[in-house]
């Protein structure tokens, strides 16, 4: 196996004196696709979060790449990681978020070409032309010059795919991508996310309610409640045949359909 | 008795320090209201704690006397002179204004959804670009309809500056009432037209600023 990309050791989060997540190991490999499900409040978005340095850990580690997330070395000694620490390894990270989180003032191009031209200083001309091509694959290339406001949920969702794929990360977290969407517009966006996880190359940690998609897509299926991971391995292993009491009790909520 | 057009053109001889002071005001309180109300949002406590107090002693004090205070206390007390009257005036009225006006700045600027935040720290937009290319212009299409109501305010407070001197409209209108004072109704209501012609354009400017804003901010 090689190096993962992503370790967590023993991570711990707490919201003022409610403690989310009670020490969390969890490593994901380079081009792995991880489905994280559980209940709500069971920690799965704080996981994700954490990572993409929205949250930052009460305890424990997270190392991306070999290089730990939220302390850095300072004459010989751990310290808290600051802006331009993050700022070096938040790059290899991408997020679409459950609410979309697209910047309502400009167009879906827009949207697109902010971040590798303020960021990676590339090109305006070729960002804009990589822009375009983004947006075709996922279905939008007729409407780059709209704004966000004249787009269906689905729409959205696809124009922040397009947007975080732009950075080109080596980890992209999906969170509950499809939770706000109206229920006939989900496919298009799942389908968008599968030819994703065809094409292989990065890695994708998805926080899903969509058991269907996650057998189908993932490569693991991690389980867990109430703060830790109560179960995880295989997608048919975890969906399918459940061990644990808690999450047979969970599944029974959804149909799984194979 | 005086004409119309004599108490017209009497007037007409304050109409260049209102507009002075009103055009020199909205400038000079913007600047402040922008500096202090991004201040306010700084996660440095000596900033917020210093901005926080120069707004609430101007937007708990009264203009009048921030007028005075500026005009004959300061320079009574401490030997402080602020320059010609014109400057103590515009000061004293962009200090009190850029205090309320700096609450626009910092609410907008507040209100812009955390999700804004949190998309651009994902995109790996730096502190600065963050605020430059998301924040700000998002809070500038919230706060441009009260910032207009605010101009509209500043006007009115121009009158305020006959008080320590200033020859501005209501100068001339007490000047001429004071000589005519048969004549003062006709006077006022003069005053009255020609405050609100000069307002006119700032109740345009308000409302092309609320159709303006309703474009391109985020619900929710």
């Amino acid at each position: 196996m090689d190096e993962p990309i992503v370790k967590y050791k023993d991570v711990h989060k707490s919201f003022g004196d409610i403690e989310v997540l009670k020490g969390i190991d969890l490593d994901i490999q380079p081009a792995e696709k991880v489905a994280l499900i559980g209940p709500s409040g069971s920690g799965k978005t704080t996981i994700i979060r954490m990572l993409m340095t929205l949250e930052e850990p009460t305890m424990g580690v997270i190392d991306v790449g070999g290089r730990n997330l939220w302390q850095m070395e300072k004459k010989g000694e751990w310290v808290r990681a600051d802006d331009s620490h993050l700022h070096s390894i938040r790059g290899d990270i991408g997020m679409v978020f459950q609410h979309f989180n697209l910047f309502p003032h400009m167009t879906i191009l827009e949207n697109c070409m902010l971040a590798p031209v303020l960021v990676k200083n590339e090109s305006k001309k070729e960002v804009k032309a990589t822009s375009v091509e983004m947006l075709e694959k996922v279905g939008l290339g007729d409407k780059i010059d709209l704004y966000p406001a004249q787009l269906s949920g689905g729409q959205k969702q696809r124009v922040a795919m397009a947007r975080a794929l732009m950075m080109r990360p080596k980890v992209m977290l999906f969170d509950e991508v499809t939770s706000a969407l109206d229920p006939e517009l989900v496919g298009e966006v799942l389908e968008v996310i599968r030819d994703l996880a065809k094409e292989g190359e990065m890695a994708m940690i998805l926080v899903t309610h969509e058991m269907d998609f996650a057998l189908d897509i993932a490569d693991r299926v991690v389980f867990l409640n109430d703060g830790v991971i109560e179960e995880e391995g295989h997608p048919e292993d975890i969906l399918v045949n459940p061990k644990s009491e808690r999450l047979q009790d969970f599944l029974s909520r959804f149909t799984v359909n194979r | 008795m005086g004409s119309l057009p004599d108490i017209f053109s009497t007037l007409m001889q304050g109409l260049k320090v209102t507009l002075l002071v009103l055009v020199l005001s909205i400038i000079c309180s913007t600047i402040i209201a922008l500096v202090a109300g991004l201040s306010r949002v700084s996660t440095n406590r000596l900033v917020t704690g210093v901005t926080g107090f120069y707004v609430e002693i101007f937007r708990g004090t009264s203009l009048i006397v921030q007028l005075f205070w500026f005009s004959y206390a300061l320079p009574g007390l401490f030997n402080i002179h602020l320059g010609s009257d014109i400057w103590v005036a515009v000061l004293a009225i962009s200090l009190n204004y850029g205090a309320y006006m700096s609450e626009i700045v910092r609410g907008s600027i507040q209100a812009v959804p955390a999700g804004q935040t949190e998309a651009s720290i994902a995109l790996n937009l730096s502190k600065f670009q963050r605020m430059r290319h998301i924040i700000i212009p998002q809070a500038v299409r919230m706060m441009l309809p009260e910032y207009g109501n605010y101009l509209i305010q500043i006007l009115k407070a121009t009158s305020l500056v006959s008080l320590i001197g200033l020859t501005d409209l209501l100068y001339y209108g007490n000047i001429y009432r004071s000589t005519h004072l048969s004549d003062s109704p006709t006077v006022y209501l003069l005053l009255l037209v020609m405050y609100f012609v000069i307002a006119l354009p700032l109740i345009a400017f308000t409302k092309k600023m609320e159709s303006m804003s309703k474009k391109g901010v985020a619900l929710g």
